[in-house]
């Protein structure tokens, strides 16, 4: 398989607004030197909370961020060297799809123009019928027909509403599809068929898919290995089952510890392992290791030393006292 | 739970039906009955459009103006539907309590977490001052917020999302209630949080012996807090049974549907961690 | 725009009603001096004053200059809807793509150009126009540009809030993802969702300008003589009001029914327009 993409030490920082009305702008470090990388046609996941720098990382792949340093390499070419035209016809090869799929559609749009939008800008060229041939083709790739051309995503459902934005994302031909929260925020019932859909075009058109969750299990039949961060850097990266089978890091083990179980004996049987303590801000975040203040086997070390990124049997892990847990 | 033996469950719902006035054809809410007895979690579960907030909203006369709401819901045998609406507003928060998903919006972002507590407890209990403010400072250590004198003087949005849910369900306990109506109460909220956020309400139901009524879409949820569930579909209640029994042996296909597909994308019991 | 919003305008009353009473008044205002025997300018001296009436052929009478008073008051509503329509359009051009583009582009360009709003706001508007006037002669287009120049900047505020709320909405996002440039979102995505409320704000501008034209045409800064506005007419009727009282009553009426109707299609456009409450 060849290397779709490599991404090297990502550092993106904001400057947000102190609290209080005169207080000096605080930088906010949303990714502190993440590094991903995938091959054609693979399926990663992304896991953290809220504030872990999941959202971060898939606007940076998508150019809607800029970087503070690093660099993203795809398909070859380093994006900074790109000329912006260049950089243009790069935007074609990674895609989105999004949480709320009615919220990514334009209300005053019907689904033809919504689905074709991508075509004018990557193919003007194309005249008004082989533009809407292209888009006819596109629906029917997604178990959508004609009869869906003239509405307007009022008129569709949640699920009809999630293959209009796949469809949108993929009629260009992208390499990568990246998909922020898109299982979590479906019914059960349609998960299963989104997920089949995108791996059904996974496999046929050699797409690499990045999906970002808050949840380990939301993304487990869909990856092939994960990334999870928390607080902008990366804790632990491994297969999925492995994560699941044998996690390394505390945090990944609390992730997995407070996911519910579906099953009521098995629920209220384990210890109630819940953490303790809120989240750090990521406004102020603890020194060393950013998990430490809710870490239950946080040492001294933890506060002194940034655990780096290390192979451990199979996985990757930032942490100190990983071969102990 | 040592009650004396009452007649009357403390919930009792029959017949229950909402009508928009929006859509007439369909009605949101279609012949609900359920109870609920004193110290019980009662799962309400169901998809996206399902009714299940409906229901909810139908319980305390909330639903939006025009809606049609029929049946019978009698609270401790006194008749909620159609109940005047200065008696509903005395029972709300007084007995009767909700959370919501969001405790953002629920939270006036103008307003100290403070005075927003006290200003409950003046509403009902005509408790003012320093009394009320013990009041609310007890609530807050009650649901486990740490610093809660500090956190007294401080706005919504200086506090993290699962610190404001706390501050809700200790709103909503400000009076202690008899029933609490979660609607979805840790759909927003992280997993890790979310975990702690659900021990928070078994052990309320513990201590102080509410009823709830937990109100979600997600089947793990309910797995790990309910008693008891009911499966809506379409405004209609298709199933109910006792929580280990549904989970074990579903009777409706549409059950065993939702159960199946929840498995694939939630934790199940080959995955507890050795 | 979709059908459904016709249908419910149509379902409507208060705002249908106000949309055939304006079509009738505008068809007068064309048709009534295309056909009538009289003209606006030529002064009858023989005919000073007269009171309305069916045999004369004057229906409203005449005016001091013996001129026929409908088809005044029809010029007068030509030229009054005129500036009102003309001067919301310009002021609604400049507004919209000043504000969208502020609103989008955020950061410095933002607050210079709101900056520059905030300057324009403060320029006390009546003394402006005087000095308008008194620099380029008394010119019916002048105050035009006038009106509109000033009544933009309302416009460029409200459309810029609104921008700053669309902006971060997913649907913009997921075009930029699309790879569309900012000139393509603002023209394909943000203008056609700020249409609605644009339109609502059009209804209510109209009014105010023809209203404040009427205020500067009371003041002698407004259509000049012969040519004549609704302000122009009520003036001078008002000069006459107690011998000939028509003649400050019927330009009056038709001022106030306009600014009314056009007051009742605002509201209905904005109940049309909100999907809460159309369709009942």
């Amino acid at each position: 398989m060849s290397v779709l993409l490599q991404a090297r030490n990502l550092v993106v920082s904001f400057d947000a607004r102190g609290e209080g009305l005169f207080a000096p702008p605080v930088e906010l470090q949303a990714l502190q030197g993440v590094s991903l990388e995938m091959d054609a046609g693979q399926s990663v996941g992304v896991v953290g909370e809220s504030g872990s720098g999941k959202s971060t990382l898939a606007r940076t792949l998508l150019q809607l961020l800029p970087l503070t340093s690093g660099e993203v390499i795809l398909q070859g070419e380093n994006l900074a060297a790109l000329s912006p035209q260049a950089l243009r016809q790069m935007r074609r090869q990674v895609q989105m799809i999004f949480q709320d799929p009615s919220a990514s559609l334009d209300p005053r749009m019907r689904v033809e123009h919504i689905v074709g939008e991508p075509l004018r800008v990557f193919e003007p060229q194309l005249d008004r019928a082989e533009r809407r041939w292209r888009v006819l083709a596109m629906l029917a790739r997604v178990d959508l027909s004609a009869q869906h051309l003239a509405r307007f995503p009022h008129e569709l459902s949640g699920g009809q509403a999630q293959r209009v934005a796949i469809a949108r994302a993929l009629i260009a031909g992208p390499k990568l599809l990246v998909c922020d929260e898109v299982l979590s925020a479906l019914d059960v019932t349609l998960r299963a068929q989104v997920l089949e859909l995108l791996n059904g075009l996974r496999v046929e058109q050699n797409l690499a898919l990045l999906f970002i969750a808050h949840d380990l299990a939301a993304v487990r039949r869909a990856c092939e290995r994960a990334l999870v961060l928390n607080l902008g850097r990366v804790m632990e990266a491994a297969p999925i089952d492995l994560l699941f089978r044998q996690p390394r890091h505390p945090y990944t083990r609390a992730l997995l510890e407070s996911a519910p179980i579906a099953d009521p004996r098995r629920a209220r049987a384990r210890k109630t392992a819940t953490l303790r303590g809120e989240p750090a801000s990521p406004f102020d975040p603890p020194s060393g290791c950013v998990f430490r203040n809710r870490c239950p086997f946080a040492i001294e070390r933890c506060a002194l030393e940034v655990p780096v990124l290390r192979e451990l049997a199979g996985s990757r892990v930032a942490c100190h006292r990983a071969e102990e847990i | 739970m040592n009650e004396p033996e009452n007649e009357e469950p403390l919930l009792w719902v029959r017949g229950l039906c909402v009508q928009h006035p929006g859509a007439p054809k369909t009605m949101a809410v279609r012949h609900v009955s359920f109870t609920l007895a004193t110290g019980e979690i009662l799962g309400i579960v169901g998809e996206s459009g399902s009714g299940k907030t409906q229901l909810m909203l139908s319980l305390l006369g909330l639903n939006e103006r025009g809606a049609q709401v029929t049946g019978s819901a009698r609270f401790r045998g006194e008749e909620l539907i159609g109940m005047h609406e200065s008696r509903l507003r005395a029972l709300r928060g007084e007995r009767l309590a909700m959370i919501f998903q969001d405790p953002m919006t629920a939270l006036n972002p103008y307003l100290r977490i403070g005075t927003q507590l006290t200003e409950v407890l003046a509403a009902h209990r005509r408790m003012r001052g320093s009394a009320a403010r013990r009041r609310a400072q007890e609530l807050l250590e009650a649901v486990h917020i740490n610093e809660p004198r500090h956190r007294l003087q401080q706005f919504p949005h200086e506090l993290s999302g699962g610190m404001r849910q706390r501050v809700m369900i200790a709103m909503a306990l400000l009076c202690e209630p008899q029933v609490l109506l979660a609607d979805e109460p840790t759909t927003a909220l992280d997993v890790t949080v979310q975990a702690q956020i659900l021990a928070l309400l078994r052990e309320l139901r513990e201590r102080l012996g509410t009823a709830i009524v937990l109100v979600t879409h997600d089947f793990g949820v309910v797995a790990e807090t309910a008693d008891r569930v009911l499966v809506m579909q379409h405004g209609q209640v298709i199933e109910e049974a006792g929580v280990q029994e549904l989970f074990d042996a579903p009777r409706e296909p549409y059950t065993a549907e939702l159960l199946r597909a929840t498995r694939a994308f939630e934790l199940t019991a080959e995955d507890v961690l050795p | 725009m979709n059908g459904g919003l016709w249908q419910r305008l149509r379902a409507h009353r208060a705002g249908m009603t106000s949309l055939i009473v304006l079509a009738l008044i505008v068809i007068g205002a064309i048709v009534v001096p295309m056909i009538s025997p009289y003209d606006y300018y030529t002064p009858y001296w023989t005919q000073i004053d007269q009171p309305p009436s069916l045999t004369s052929g004057h229906l409203l009478g005449t005016d001091d200059l013996g001129r026929d008073l409908l088809v005044r008051i029809m010029w007068g509503c030509r030229i009054s809807l005129l500036v009102g329509i003309l001067a919301s359009l310009v002021s609604l051009a400049i507004g919209v793509v000043w504000g969208t583009l502020a609103g989008y582009l955020g950061g410095w360009t933002d607050s210079i150009m709101m900056r520059v709003v905030d300057v324009l706001y403060s320029l006390p508007f009546i003394p402006f126009v005087i000095v308008l006037t008194v620099l380029f002669g008394r010119d019916l287009v002048l105050i035009f540009v006038a009106i509109g120049a000033v009544s933009w900047l309302d416009i460029a505020r409200i459309v810029r809030g609104q921008t700053l709320s669309l902006k971060t909405r997913e649907f913009i996002q997921a075009a930029r993802v699309a790879g569309l440039g900012t000139s393509a979102i603002v023209r394909r995505h943000l203008i056609p969702n700020l249409l609605g409320i644009v339109m609502i704000y059009l209804t209510l501008t109209i009014p105010t300008v023809i209203l404040f034209e009427a205020f500067l045409s009371f003041l002698g800064l407004g259509a000049q003589a012969p040519l004549t506005s609704l302000g122009v007419l009520i003036a001078d009727g008002a000069s006459q009001m107690q011998s000939f009282p028509v003649l400050l009553i019927a330009p009056a009426f038709l001022l106030a029914l306009i600014v009314y109707c056009l007051n009742f299609l605002g509201d209905a456009l904005r109940d049309v327009l909100d999907p809460r409450r159309g369709g009942s």
